[in-house]
């Protein structure tokens, strides 16, 4: 784990280094994805910056309102560039009204878009994880197994590891299926699934894992609930539409 | 009609139920165990661990022991005098301290350097009341894994803590929101 580094009197956070460099070459290939289903990368780079800048404002606006004597008793608190006051709840649905809104006011089709937005989805998720190695945060539960690491006073499953080792599978995965679509929106059934599947399965050996009715981790079930919503809906999706116009944003 | 307009086959049928099936027994099997370690979480310098216990001297020197203050929240703060976001968060830490010292808030602000005449100089120019504890051989800061200042430690009423905060400056509304559901537990 590593945490920052230290250049001169900086010190560098490089799990949020991590999710920068991420979320760059997130957005590169998603704006490549975008050429492949014939919409402009441009475009699909606008429309994530969009729904970050409507995220984080959303998400600081959340997090005020959890704590609204904290925040009148200094509201200039509101401004300031603390990671730590940003309300992930809020700041998702922030993000998605505003990518909704900036996709009909762009005429943007759906199921492409989600298309292009793909490989940009499991390629953040795969930094994600490095920066969970960097942070030692999604920790595992304690082991005996000859691989696990000596983190956080005992010796643990690598969950970092396995999600890292896990999520680059499913970009492979997910490469070969970008090659051969089968109909709009079935690219990014495929990432969310592949994601759920990874998250299902790693979180089983989490040390940190939310828990109800008697140790049933909250994360696994809704990581199933969206494994069986996308093979569910993966037949509606595969069915490829008519032959149709060239798209606005071609 | 309705049947021919259903796009599953035989073999997404089996998959569903497959994902279905395995994926609850998944979850089923893999549940986490119900029994805690005894005496809790071990120390570590983490969110949901027990903050590793110390000893320290104020400037005038006094011992402070961190396990002697449970049931009262602790904010455990790392910085020094060189460091410009430390400078800028004493004063929200300061405010913080006034209002909320009689509802239970200890602040302990740890540095390491050693020139004792600078920290008071220091602590006089911002007015600081709170704690101001040395660590002149740096085995608090090894030890809670501090990287680099500023760096906060917010431990609840039974020596948990519940979050850190690495660099700054932290805003006012930030320090009151981690503190205040804190302070609202019962000791």
């Amino acid at each position: 784990m590593l945490p920052a580094v230290h250049l001169g009197p900086l010190m560098l956070q490089l799990p949020g280094l991590a999710l920068l460099a991420g979320l760059w070459l997130a957005l590169e290939a998603s704006s490549r994805q975008a050429a492949r289903v014939r919409l402009s990368g441009e475009t699909v780079t606008n429309l994530v910056f969009w729904a970050l800048l409507g995220g984080v404002v959303a998400a600081r606006l959340g997090y005020a309102l959890r704590f609204p004597g904290a925040f009148l008793k200094a509201p200039l608190s509101l401004l300031a560039l603390n990671p730590q006051t940003l309300d992930v709840g809020g700041g998702v649905l922030g993000g998605l009204l505003v990518a909704w809104a900036y996709g009909q006011r762009k005429g943007l089709p759906l199921r492409p878009t989600l298309d292009a937005l793909a490989p940009g989805l499991v390629v953040f998720a795969l930094f994600v994880g490095i920066a969970h190695v960097l942070s030692g945060d999604a920790y595992g539960a304690p082991t005996r197994l000859p691989w696990g690491i000596s983190l956080w006073g005992a010796k643990r499953h690598p969950t970092q590891f396995y999600e890292v080792g896990l999520t680059a599978g499913a970009l492979g995965v997910l490469w070969r299926q970008a090659r051969a679509p089968r109909g709009d929106g079935t690219l990014f059934l495929w990432a969310v699934g592949l994601l759920a599947a990874v998250r299902l399965f790693v979180e089983a050996f989490r040390g940190d894992s939310v828990t109800v009715l008697g140790g049933v981790r909250v994360v696994q079930v809704l990581a199933w609930l969206v494994l069986l919503g996308t093979v569910w809906l993966y037949p509606f999706w595969r069915r490829k539409p008519p032959p149709s116009s060239p798209r606005p944003h071609a | 009609m309705g049947s021919t307009m259903l796009p599953y086959s035989r073999l997404h049928g089996v998959l569903l139920l497959g994902v279905a099936v395995l994926g609850l027994g998944w979850i089923v099997l893999t549940r986490a165990p119900a029994d805690q370690p005894q005496g809790g979480p071990p120390p570590a310098p983490r969110e949901g661990f027990r903050a590793p216990d110390f000893t320290l001297q104020t400037l005038d020197g006094r011992s402070v022991t961190l396990s002697a203050l449970r049931g009262k929240v602790v904010l455990l703060n790392f910085w020094a005098t060189w460091c410009s976001p430390c400078k800028a968060e004493m004063p929200a830490l300061q405010r913080v301290y006034a209002d909320e010292e009689s509802r239970g808030l200890v602040v302990l602000a740890v540095t390491v350097e050693r020139d004792a005449a600078a920290i008071d100089a220091f602590a006089r120019q911002y007015g600081l009341t709170f704690t101001i504890l040395r660590d002149p051989q740096a085995k608090v800061s090894v030890a809670y894994r501090v990287q680099g200042t500023p760096t906060t430690f917010f431990i609840d009423r039974r020596g948990i803590i519940r979050s850190v905060v690495v660099g700054g400056p932290m805003s006012e509304g930030l320090i009151r929101s981690k503190v205040e559901p804190l302070l609202q537990e019962t000791p």
